[in-house]
């Protein structure tokens, strides 16, 4: 599904990325982790375009995204993204802000996106708060209409960059609980996220960072009982 | 004093009123609309029309209104070839420079919508174009609506200089009463009067207007 080989990233001087290989099969759930810093978000935001690689190549689905007439706009519509900080529409209801890509970038009739906008509204368990603005919901209600937004262009790969960072911790589980049952239904995903419990639980295999490098991925079970690099075992020790 | 001998000349002033709102609405639109323009152009990344719009904010706020005003009235046969109409030149000068004014507010309204918003919006795919006009934009003018206000009422006491150039506006109407009367003070502070009332009007609309925003937040 998604293939990643010598990718590298830098920032004027600074080296973020350095010679990252990775490759998720359709249907995995990889969760991303590692230290502040250490280039989690830059990957994923590489991975959808939203930073220019400096070197390497990205393969999704059939893809190379990285081809130099590649069109971002087709890639962004087939992958989701959803971000710390929601970034919701603010001047739109919440069942705007699902249906507006679809009406606006695929060209979806009104009936049929609002139809499939509520329908996506009832999975999160929002169907109440279609007509309410953002600004009314509180955070795990709004990670949770960014879900929905982001599954209503249908998507192929999920993208999450610590979707529950910034919610308070009795709003963690409500959109936890919706990924989980977003994994189950067989999504693409590949999560950033300080939830070791929801790593170890969801995730069909950890991928763990540092400094710019891809320094150890395995199973969850065997990364987090036994982390075979240094740098893994003490930023656990420290986490956990 | 003596208002008494200006009363009969009053309905002749006050029908200037709709003389300025005339020139006033039409080049605040036209300013409004060359504005979002220039704006944009500010923002893009084509280096050619951001040193447009850049060079075009740095003239026109950097000459005097009333020299523009000359220009576009009194050598109109030299740029257009035809002498255009004094309320042409009008609202044409006031629109071209309160676009000067105007496409810096909005590119700071613009500036000043979270980056998230935008990012938001590019990972749905959605393109250029339709994330200004539908996601920035309605964000921003929403944070610019007093700045715009404040250049809407500037723009209505300033619009007081075409009387240089014989437009009957509210001004001229009350220095063509003056000096018909021998007296100027009278029609003069009539005049200032008017001025000050429709400025306290906007003043009030867009406080209104503000608090209906402030609601919908
Ligand atoms: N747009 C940018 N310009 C310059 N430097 C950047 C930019 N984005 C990220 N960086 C730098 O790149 C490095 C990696 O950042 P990144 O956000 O990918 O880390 P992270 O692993 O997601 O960290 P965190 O856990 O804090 O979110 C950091 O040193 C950061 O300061
Ligand atoms: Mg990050």
């Amino acid at each position: 599904m998604i293939k990643v080989e010598g990718l590298y990233k830098s920032f004027g001087q600074l080296e973020v990325l350095k010679d990252i290989n990775a490759e998720i099969k359709e249907g995995e759930v990889v969760v991303v982790i590692g230290p502040s810093g250490s280039g989690k978000s830059t990957f994923l935001r590489c991975l959808n375009l939203l930073e220019e690689p400096t070197s390497g190549k990205i393969v999704i689905g059939q893809d190379e995204v990285t081809g130099k007439k590649f069109n971002p706009q087709k890639l962004r519509s087939e992958v989701g993204m959803v971000f710390q900080h929601f970034h919701l529409f603010p001047h739109m209801t919440v069942l705007e802000n699902v249906t507006y890509a679809p009406l606006k970038v695929k060209g979806v009739q009104k009936q049929e996106a609002d139809r499939l906008g509520r329908e996506l509204l009832a999975k999160v368990g929002l169907s109440e708060k279609a007509d309410e603005y953002p600004n009314r919901l509180s955070g795990g209600q709004k990670q949770r209409v960014a879900i929905a937004r982001a599954l209503a262009m249908q998507p192929n790969v999920m993208l999450f960059d610590e979707p529950t960072s910034a919610l308070d911790p009795e709003m963690v589980k409500e959109v936890l609980d919706v990924m989980k049952s977003l994994a189950k239904t067989g999504m693409t995903m590949m999560i950033v996220t300080h939830e070791m419990g929801f790593a170890r639980e969801v995730a069909d295999r950890v991928i763990f960072m540092d400094e710019g490098m891809l320094v150890e991925q395995a199973d969850p079970t065997s990364f987090f009982s036994s982390p075979s690099s240094e740098r893994a075992h003490n930023f656990l020790q420290k986490v956990l | 004093m003596n208002f008494e001998q200006i009363v009969p000349s009053m309905p002749y002033i006050l029908q200037g009123i709709w003389v300025t709102l005339q020139i006033v609405l039409i080049a605040g639109l036209l300013g409004f609309a060359i504005g979002i323009i220039l704006s944009l152009f500010k923002i893009g990344r084509i280096p050619f029309l951001r040193w447009f719009a850049d060079g075009y904010t740095s003239i026109f706020r950097g000459t005097p209104l009333v020299l523009q005003l000359m220009i576009i009235y009194y050598a109109s046969p030299q740029l257009f070839g035809v002498q255009i109409e004094a309320y042409t030149a009008a609202i044409l000068s006031f629109g071209l420079n309160s676009a000067a004014y105007i496409s810096e507010i909005i590119r700071a309204g613009i500036q000043a919508v979270d980056k998230g918003q935008r990012e938001a919006a590019m990972a749905l795919g959605v393109p250029y174009n339709k994330m200004m006009k539908d996601v920035i934009l309605p964000q921003a003018l929403k944070n610019i609506l007093p700045a715009l206000m404040n250049e809407f009422i500037t723009l209505t006491k300033e619009s007081a200089i075409v009387t240089v150039i014989g437009v009957t506006d509210i001004m001229r109407r009350a220095y063509i009463v003056g000096s018909d009367k021998f007296s100027f003070l009278e029609p003069l502070l009539f005049a200032g009067m008017i001025y000050y009332l429709m400025v306290l009007v906007l003043t009030f609309a867009g406080k209104w207007v503000e608090g209906r925003m402030r609601k919908s937040d």
